[in-house]
């Protein structure tokens, strides 16, 4: 199984469909708060809080959006060359007490939400959290899921996901390759 | 990066990176919790074979807050006077398992040494080595100057910025390593001494030379300067001494309110520490609002996290 | 005695091409056919035969620094560089600035027997700078002292060198100086220049080296006595030291070999096998010392030879003994940098590292001497051609403290004799182990 597997359209609807689970989830969105985990967790995170809006038109996308790096939490640093740090911006409404959906392109062995969880523990102390991924590809090596899924895409290990998105690729899409295509 | 020895030859790009993850760190050092679990089980050891507990304690900090254990070794009076102390305290460290080793030293050298001897296999930080490098210093300097003077500064140098460095040129590590990295990240650097005080080589360092320093301020657009510690015992001793006087030095060399007037208005003040009030520099300057000297302190814990994080952080070098 | 040995088709002075019979301790003749019978014959094509050399400037340890060389394993290093007589500085402990002492390094070398070793006595009593030694005592010696130097510290007063410089004169004596201007040079770690700048090592100026040897110049020109300098690294040295002759000042100079070849860039990586006194300096100094040597002005080579113990050595720089070995590499060094580079000839190096400096010490009676029959056997066979990587652990000297570890040089001696007597020979030599 390889090359695209999801367009454009496909990313945008699976974009729409999840901002209303999230409404819809919640109740509302009154106390929701978006945490992107960089890179491309970021700009899904932006997106994702314009189509609240659209739907919610009391939700603050620009305060209820944020980033979340997770570098220094990763339990794999030793085992990979050094990572620059990517940014951490809580947004203006702060986390204590609501729902954090942290937003991720593509959930794989839960690794990094772990190291998410663990990075908004020391933020402070949300309601609760849950987990928003654009795809979920399977092969969990911990005790996680996501709340809310773009696409399930079984796949092999030998597989590789990439994620494009038009903010840093210039397109969207989500491509499958075996590894050692390229 | 595997050590830290000197910003003599660092490159443009590790510089902005060192600068960058500074800047991400001081942002975690803003928040309720500031201890990271990024080195959980790495093990830094504090060498001071000179006494500064300001630096000590800011590697400390730093180090802490990334969750390293931190083992401080005071080795002061077993330095120079016997020699051997470098390389057995060094076969000792190694024995313990120390993951890095933050020197500090009397001797130029002595971090080059402790990191190319083969008596050690961690990674070192040059902590300051006699009159030769003092690295972090010099990050957390430029990094205090990034923040205050440059626009959205995440990826970008000092490019068009000017630095006067005012006093001891000779016997300062904290000039050295200011040079290097300062014309590095695209900035001009002004030394204002006396010729007692500038190295015989200084002519061929990138830099402008000024003896006094109304003529620096009148010559130059300056955005920062620094004023340097004067050691005052080597400003007396008859033959032996630098500058006639400490007056002299003063009146000459002091940064007090009508030189600090006289700076372009945007300009910043800043300070390696500990000062001499009234000498290099008045209370009036010290205290102003120009002064980034408190800053300075703050920056170098999260220089240090930057640089401990750097080298310590990624896979193990083969 | 030994057996007669004869070394056929070499080539003498690196000049024309003979065969050398050795026989009771002296050269018998230039030709194989008048060999005894009982002669050992070894093929010298392609060496260089020179007469022994000799070193004005070796530094023995013993007694005193018995961990970082005796005068036992001194000789051997210094037999195995082709040398058959050494000067052995005063700087020991006890400090030789009696008979006593001159005699007991005298006849503990005689004793060994693999290297004349001719003490250097004090100039001023326990190197003080503060006293005249007793010179006369030490010239009237069984050691004979000729030479006499404080080297490792300068003769700075200039009174004191106006006195031992008149007093010398006495007996012959060459008053020996180590050109260090003292206040010049406090805490002082290599050369002040561009690189000292950058390494944030105290620096020393090269006028430090320059003030003393001009003012010693002039006090010799004034009192008319012997005067020699040390180990000359600057070229305002070499060129005071010009003028100085042009004067009929009667001033000789020696060039060492590290300063010949290595410059303060060595210094870069905070190695203390670098660290020597006076420094390394920069390119220019280095061309300038070449020319000296290259034009006379330098008369001649001299090791300096400064064995440490590993610990002095294997530790910051500012910690570490300044010196260096040299008795092993001198040849190889000076041929990589004098002689392959077409400045000198073999007849050239016979002179800078055997006449002259046998003459400056007043043993020319036995050293120094030219390769002709009747002449006592005292002679260094050199392979020009047999390359070869200096090794930390190849060296005879108990000490391993050699900036060349690592390098190649181009050639060895391969066989040095003594009166006669092998004390030195390569593998290629085997045979004249008697």
């Amino acid at each position: 199984m390889s090359g695209t597997i999801m367009s454009a359209a496909d990313i945008h609807r699976a974009l729409t469909r999840i901002a209303h689970e999230v409404i819809e989830r919640n109740e509302g969105a009154d106390d929701i708060v978006l945490l992107g985990i960089p890179t491309r967790g970021e700009p899904l995170a932006t997106r994702l809080g314009e189509r609240i809006a659209s739907v919610e038109p009391g939700f603050d996308a620009a305060a209820s959006v944020g980033a979340i790096d997770i570098t220094m939490y990763r339990d794999d640093l030793h085992r990979q060359p050094t990572r620059p740090i990517g940014s951490t911006k809580v947004p203006d409404r702060g986390i204590d007490d609501r729902i954090v959906v942290l937003v991720d392109d593509v959930l794989h062995t839960g690794r990094t939400i772990r190291a998410a969880l663990d990075a908004i523990k020391d933020l402070g102390r949300p309601r609760a959290v849950q987990l928003a991924a654009l795809v979920d590809r399977g092969h969990r090596e911990l005790p996680i899921r996501a709340d809310f899924v773009g696409k399930n895409l079984p796949t092999s290990r030998r597989e590789r996901v990439d994620v494009h998105l038009s903010e840093i690729d210039g397109e969207d899409a989500v491509m499958v390759t075996e590894r050692g295509d390229k | 990066m595997k050590h830290l020895l000197g910003t003599d030859g660092m490159s443009r790009e590790d510089a902005v990176l060192l600068l960058d993850t500074a800047a991400q760190m001081a942002a975690t050092q803003e928040r309720e919790v500031r201890k990271l679990p990024t080195l959980r089980g790495k093990t830094v050891v504090n060498l001071f074979f000179e006494d500064s507990t300001r630096t000590r304690i800011s590697f400390e900090a730093a180090a802490k807050r990334l969750s390293a254990d931190v083992i401080n070794f005071s080795a002061k009076g077993s330095s120079v006077s016997k020699g051997e102390s470098l390389k057995d305290t060094a076969l000792t460290l190694q024995a313990m398992g120390a993951d890095a080793v933050v020197i500090r030293h009397s001797a130029s050298g002595a971090a080059y040494q402790l990191a190319h001897s083969g008596w050690l296999r961690g990674s070192v930080l040059n902590a300051g080595d006699g009159t030769h490098q003092h690295p972090t210093q010099a990050l957390l300097d430029a990094f205090t100057a990034r923040r205050r003077l440059v626009d959205d500064p995440e990826g970008k140098g000092l490019d068009g910025l000017t630095l006067a460095i005012v006093g001891d040129v000779l016997h300062s590590r904290v000039v050295r390593s200011n040079v290097s990295l300062w014309t590095t990240l695209g900035a001009k650097v002004v030394l204002v001494a006396p010729p007692t005080l500038l190295p015989v080589g200084v002519s061929t360092w990138p830099v402008e030379v000024v003896h006094r320093l109304d003529h620096a301020i009148d010559r130059f657009d300056l955005d920062a300067v620094m004023m340097l510690r004067v050691q005052r015992e080597r400003m007396t001793g008859g033959g032996d001494a630098f500058f006639p006087s400490p007056e002299e030095y003063t009146r000459l060399y002091g940064l007090d309110r009508s030189r600090m007037d006289r700076l372009p208005s945007h300009a910043i003040v800043m300070h390696p520490g500990p000062m001499n009030r009234g000498l290099e520099i008045a209370a009036e300057a010290a205290d102003s609002d120009r002064s980034v000297i408190v800053e300075q302190v703050a920056n170098g814990v999260a220089v240090r996290m930057a640089a401990l994080y750097l080298l310590l952080a990624g896979e193990e070098a083969a | 005695m030994s057996r007669p040995i004869v070394i056929t088709n070499v080539s003498l002075y690196g000049e024309e091409t003979a065969d050398l019979v050795i026989a009771d301790g002296a050269i018998t003749s230039l030709s194989a056919a008048d060999a005894p019978a009982d002669a050992v014959t070894v093929d010298g094509s392609g060496l260089v035969a020179l007469p022994g050399l000799v070193d004005l400037h070796t530094h023995l340890r013993e007694p005193g620094r018995e961990d970082s060389e005796t005068i036992e394993t001194g000789s051997r290093a210094a037999a195995k560089g082709g040398f058959t007589a050494v000067h052995a500085m005063a700087n020991t402990t006890p400090v030789a600035d009696t008979a006593g002492v001159v005699e007991q390094v005298y006849s503990r070398g005689k004793e060994i027997g693999l290297v004349d070793v001719y003490p250097v006595g004090a100039v001023t009593v326990g190197l003080a700078g503060e006293h005249l030694s007793e010179m006369g005592a030490m010239a009237d010696s069984r050691a004979r002292v000729r030479v006499f130097s404080d080297d490792g510290k300068p003769v700075a007063d200039p009174v004191l060198m106006r006195r031992a410089l008149e007093y010398a004169k006495t007996f012959g004596g060459v008053v020996v100086q180590h050109a260090q201007e003292p206040r010049l040079t406090e805490g002082a770690q290599m050369h002040e220049g561009i690189v000292s700048a950058e390494l944030g090592l105290a620096g020393w100026p090269a006028v430090a080296e320059e003030s003393i040897i001009a003012r010693d110049v002039l006090l010799a020109g004034h009192v008319g006595g012997r005067y020699h300098v040390q180990h000359v690294s600057t070229e305002g040295s070499v060129d005071i030291i010009r003028w100085a002759k042009s004067r009929g000042i009667d001033v000789t100079a020696e060039a060492t070999p590290h300063h010949l070849l290595l410059t303060d860039e060595n210094a870069r990586g905070y190695d203390p096998r670098f660290k020597v006194n006076p420094p390394l300096r920069p390119q220019r100094d280095v061309d300038a010392v070449r020319a000296g040597l290259e034009d006379g002005t330098l008369d001649i080579v001299a090791t300096d030879h400064a064995p440490h113990p590993t610990e002095d050595k294997d530790c910051e720089w500012a910690a570490a003994a300044f010196g260096m070995i040299g008795l092993e590499t001198a040849v190889g060094v000076l041929q990589k940098v004098m002689v392959d580079t077409g400045r000198l000839t073999w007849r050239d190096v016979a002179r800078v590292l055997s006449e002259t400096p046998a003459r400056i010490g007043r043993v020319d009676e036995e050293h120094g001497r030219p390769l002709a029959v009747g002449e006592p056997a005292n002679v260094t066979l050199i392979d020009p051609a047999d390359a070869w990587t200096v090794e930390r652990d190849g060296f005879a000297s108990r000490s391993s403290n050699s900036p060349y570890i690592g390098m190649e040089l181009p050639g060895r001696a391969v066989a040095t004799f003594l009166r006669g007597t092998p004390t030195y020979y390569s593998a290629r030599f085997q045979e004249v182990a008697q």
